[in-house]
């Protein structure tokens, strides 16, 4: 029998405040999160109701189930062998800062273990446990960076201070480790040439940043807005057109090293 | 016996390292000797000659003809077929560079009755068609088959268990395939020596005169017969057979007409051409060093080669198309591994076998097969993992794990997934049987759940209104050791009878004269097994009875693991099953002495399998396609693809040592956003994958509404292949219900 990748789920778990994480799902084989092969875990909750998100499902802080993080490192451990040089693990979401606090022990645990962690975020909380988090424990950071303009921001992510975002990203900037730049391309919303062009300048000094990563606006997520009864306000947004991502790619590409659209 | 020695000395050719094999037949030896590993990148590569693209358009265009003519091009109603018992045949002689054809035509199909003459009939009155008057003569009243041979034998148990699909597509009414000649022999001895190391064999062969003994002496000298018309076949080519290849032309020439001796004598399911590609490189390689040669030849003659495989066809009736779909022969060709000393097989020419894929575009044959090891050198690992999603035409198989537990570094892949030893080792087909209708056995007494016939005694009716699981398996074990007892009698008939009526005497020419013999048993329906277990142990399955007391349909309350999710509470239920399964074959005498192992291997047959059997404890409903081999249910593994992987590698390949078989099914874009991420990924999951110990992978990187756009205009996608279980189809020869449930199958898309 191969017992070594059997493993035993009879354990008795104690249950303690940073030794649990609330999981909406988990992708054993994401390609589209981070470099590689990567187990993704989507958690539960976010202080956002970001127009287009396109899993409105993990937005609400409750439901979700309640994993042990040893229980989520052995998950690791077993698709280690996936990871190849550049896999890891990925928590998103939801928003994983809000539970930076069980997020540091589980991420401690996967680097003792040799694995490439990340953590797919809006950046909006700057505190002792989450910068503790991304100082010592993340290999990298995607932050999401909504809008370039307060306005626009708060129409699109239903919060106030876009600013949280940006110093966030000074922040890792200043601890010198990596980060990537994920943005949600929407015609006219988003991707406008003068949008861009702000993004591209904020930026353009940033030597922690790797790449930019582009994601073209879709509507797949729709019928989950429909199915929790809330209205789906971007109704009108349309998606873009080939054109309009190759622009879009050709602007940043004057400020980024590289710039990826999904 | 004492090991043949060779007498000819003028093997010992120039460029050349000689060996053992100067001394014995013992083509690894020259392999080991003579290889040149290849550690570098594709960029050699080129493109086809102008010859092979004037053939391939005739090959294009008369396939084309065979599709629209109900499948079968032609067929030759006078001749029954054998080595050497047609006229030389060619596509367009003078821009071959390897020649021969199976008849006298191309894809002209010919009779092979001795596996079982009605078969014959069946499959010509299909086409509307009937055999030569002096061909039915002989075979309706002179003429005794296989199939004639074992309904003669069979009891009326196994008649009952194979009539109601507890045992399916048995290799009792048509050839057995499966074995592997060393086709390479001819090529590097030439058959001259063959057959006197034959001779030698024969007279060693001596009394007292038991059954085995006068059996193995009738058997060689049908052997050597077999390759005496080899040097006939040959000669009508203008070949000469009898000598060894001078040049690498001649390797794969001679190489080839082996092998078509094999396909001109036998048309068992599975004809696998076994590992030739590091051999021919050899050749192919002194030719370029002494350039006597350049790349063009050298791609020319393999493609040609892989040309003339894609071109093998028999007659089948349509019958066999609901088991084995889409008319595939199974040239299976295994492709790269490494040697015991930690020196790699890739050469030039692995390359070469794969970049037929794109010379002459994606085919389902040969059934390319790449020993997979992490040690293989990184440019073919990439290329590999390019060619898998560029054309869905290749499977990969875990190369440490079957050398290290099976013991030699030189076998090809018998039919889809087996570890065969090349020219030592022979292996019997043995189809599968059914584990879910199994299972089902013990929640009905012992009774077939449709028809309600006792198959097995023993089990006691049960009125319980939820199934209890310790009652449920312990009946189940009892209903698994009766079905393997009659599974090994059926199997023990079978082959007696196939070597008595229907002996392979061209193949069993080209191995040892003492092969070690595997019975390949099978199952299919393992995901159902595991997951009707998880239900009634985790969930509460209240069965619905007939009035008879059969199991209609099963209701869940609750809900259970499901294998295909990583999730061990569930996965131990398939692995188990497996390792029970095993142990009771295990436990039974096999014709001559055979040494079984078992196969979670469906091929096409979950289709058929499904349709027999009656809704299952895990909430299948009566009819339903099973998973593929050992593959979880379609849309169970909810998990992602590695957590549907992770489940399938804890069966544990030393209680199925014929071969795990899995498919795995993505969407371009979910294996990443570039073309670079999506080789490297793949690359990682392969590795990933075997190293849990897992034996063998298909890879389909394909688009559902590529196959739905198919499905409507088949017109636009004569080539677009795509593998099922074990091996590839041209997806426009499925039927309708065949590319439906492949449709169906689980593609792994990640959002």
């Amino acid at each position: 029998m191969n017992t070594s990748y059997f493993f035993n789920q009879n354990r008795t778990i104690i249950k303690t405040s940073d030794n649990i994480l609330n999981v909406h799902s988990i992708e054993s084989f994401g390609t589209h999160d981070g470099p590689g092969i990567r187990m993704v875990v989507f958690l539960q909750g976010c202080k956002l109701k970001c127009q287009y998100c396109h899993n409105p499902d993990t937005i609400d802080t409750q439901g979700g189930i309640e994993y042990n993080i040893e229980d989520l490192v052995q998950r690791a451990l077993r698709m280690k062998s996936y990871f190849g040089a550049n896999g890891g693990v990925t928590v998103s979401g939801g928003e994983p800062l809000l539970q930076s606090k069980s997020l540091i022990p589980f991420f401690k645990r996967l680097k003792e273990e040799g694995i490439h962690t990340n953590i797919d975020t809006n950046g909006r909380l700057l505190n002792h446990p989450t910068t503790e988090l991304i100082d010592h424990y993340a290999d990298l950071v995607m932050l999401d960076i909504k809008h370039m303009n307060e306005e626009g921001f708060q129409k699109l992510a239903g919060a106030k201070n876009k600013e949280t975002t940006f110093n966030f990203a000074k922040h890792r900037e200043a601890s010198g480790k990596k980060m990537w730049l994920r943005y949600v391309l929407i015609p006219g919303i988003t991707n406008t040439p003068e949008l861009l062009h702000q993004l591209g300048t904020y930026f353009k000094d940033y030597k922690t940043i790797e790449k930019i990563e582009l994601q073209p606006y879709h509507k797949l997520g729709i019928h989950k807005w429909e199915a929790l009864g809330w209205e789906y306000e971007l109704k009108d947004a349309r998606e873009n057109t080939q054109e309009e991502i190759d622009a879009a790619v050709e602007i940043l590409s004057l400020y980024f090293k590289e710039v990826k659209a999904n | 016996m004492k090991v043949a020695e060779l007498k000819n000395t003028d093997l010992q050719v120039e460029g050349f390292q000689n060996g053992d094999w100067n001394k014995s037949i013992n083509v690894r030896d020259f392999v080991y000797k003579n290889i040149t590993p290849y550690h570098g990148t594709h960029d050699f590569l080129i493109g086809p000659s102008e010859r092979t693209q004037k053939l391939w358009d005739v090959c294009k265009a008369e396939t084309k003809i065979e599709r629209a003519n109900n499948g079968v091009h032609s067929v030759d109603t006078d001749i029954v077929s054998g080595i050497a018992n047609f006229e030389a045949g060619y596509i367009d002689k003078e821009n071959e560079t390897i020649v021969g054809l199976q008849t006298d035509g191309l894809l002209k199909r010919a009779m092979k009755p001795f596996g079982g003459y009605k078969v014959v009939q069946k499959a010509l009155e299909e086409q509307g068609l009937k055999p030569a008057n002096a061909v039915n003569e002989l075979f309706s009243k002179y003429v005794k088959t296989h199939n004639d041979g074992v309904f003669d034998a069979y009891n009326a148990e196994i008649r009952k268990f194979r009539s109601l699909g507890f045992l399916t597509g048995l290799p009792d009414n048509y050839a057995r395939g499966r074995i592997i000649g060393d086709y390479r022999r001819i090529a590097l001895y030439g058959i001259d020596s063959l057959i006197d190391a034959k001779k030698q064999d024969l007279a060693h062969i001596k009394g007292p005169m038991t059954d085995a003994v006068i059996r193995l002496r009738e058997e060689v000298s049908e052997q050597i017969k077999a390759l005496k018309d080899m040097i006939v076949m040959g000669k009508s080519y203008d070949l000469d057979l009898s000598r060894p290849a001078q040049n690498a032309q001649e390797a794969v020439q001679w190489t080839y007409m082996a092998y078509l001796a094999a396909v001109k004598e036998q048309d068992g399911a599975a004809m696998s051409l076994g590992n030739v590609s590091t051999f021919l490189d050899i050749y192919i390689q002194r030719d370029l060093d002494n350039e006597v040669i350049g790349e063009i030849e050298a791609q020319e003659y393999i493609d040609q080669f892989v040309m003339k495989l894609r071109m093998v066809r028999h007659l089948r009736m349509s019958a066999y198309d609901e088991i084995f779909a889409g008319d595939p022969t199974w040239v299976t060709e295994a492709i790269g591994g490494m040697f015991k000393d930690g020196r790699t097989k890739v050469t030039k020419t692995a390359f070469r076998f794969l970049h037929t894929l794109y010379n002459l575009g994606p085919s389902p044959e040969p059934n390319i097969t790449v020993l997979w090891s992490p040690s293989l050198p990184e440019n073919f690992r990439k290329y590999c993992a390019k060619v898998a999603i560029d054309t869905s035409s290749i499977q990969f198989e875990n190369d440490d794990l079957m050398r290290t537990l099976r013991g030699s570094d030189d076998y090809g892949i018998a039919c889809c997934v087996s570890y065969q030893e090349i020219g030592k080792q022979i292996q019997f087909f043995g189809a599968r049987t059914n584990l879910a209708k199994t299972l089902l056995l013990a929640v009905n007494a012992g009774r077939c759940e449709i028809t309600g016939k006792q198959m097995v005694k023993g089990i006691a009716q049960d009125n319980d209104e939820y199934l209890d699981f310790d009652k449920v398996m312990a009946n189940f074990k009892l209903a698994m050791t009766e079905v393997a007892r009659v599974y090994n009698d059926s199997m023990n008939i079978i082959h007696y009878m196939h070597d008595k009526y229907y002996y392979e005497k061209g193949q069993m020419a080209l191995i040892d004269t003492n092969p070690a013999i595997n019975i390949a048993y099978g199952i299919a329906g393992l995901s159902i097994v595991a997951d009707s277990l998880s239900a009634i142990k985790y969930a509460k399955v209240k069965p619905i009875r007939n009035e008879e007391g059969l199991t209609v349909s099963f209701e869940i309350e609750g809900d259970f693991p499901k294998y295909g999710n990583d999730d061990d509470r569930v996965d131990v239920f398939a692995h188990d099953a497996v390792e029970d399964f095993n142990n009771e074959l295990k436990k039974l005498a096999v014709y001559k002495n055979a040494e079984p192992t078992m196969s979670v291997l469906t091929i096409t047959s979950n289709v058929v399998y499904g349709k027999k059997t009656g809704a299952t404890p895990d909430g299948r409903a009566k009819g339903v396609p099973f998973a593929p081999g050992a593959n979880p249910m379609h849309g169970r593994d909810t998990n992602g693809a590695i957590a549907s992987l992770n489940s399938v590698a804890k069966i544990d390949y030393k209680d199925s040592q014929d071969g795990v078989s899995n498919t795995f099914s993505i969407v371009p874009k979910s294996l990443g956003s570039t073309n670079e991420e999506r080789i490297d990924n793949l690359v990682a999951t392969l590795t990933g994958y075997f190293a849990h110990g897992a034996q063998h992978l298909n890879v389909n990187v394909l688009d559902k509404d590529t196959l739905l756009d198919a499905m409507e205009h088949p017109e636009n996608h004569p080539q677009l292949t795509i593998r099922v279980s074990g091996y590839a189809v041209n997806f426009i020869r499925l039927t309708r219900e065949q590319q439906l449930e492949v449709i169906s199958r689980s593609f792994h898309e990640s959002m």
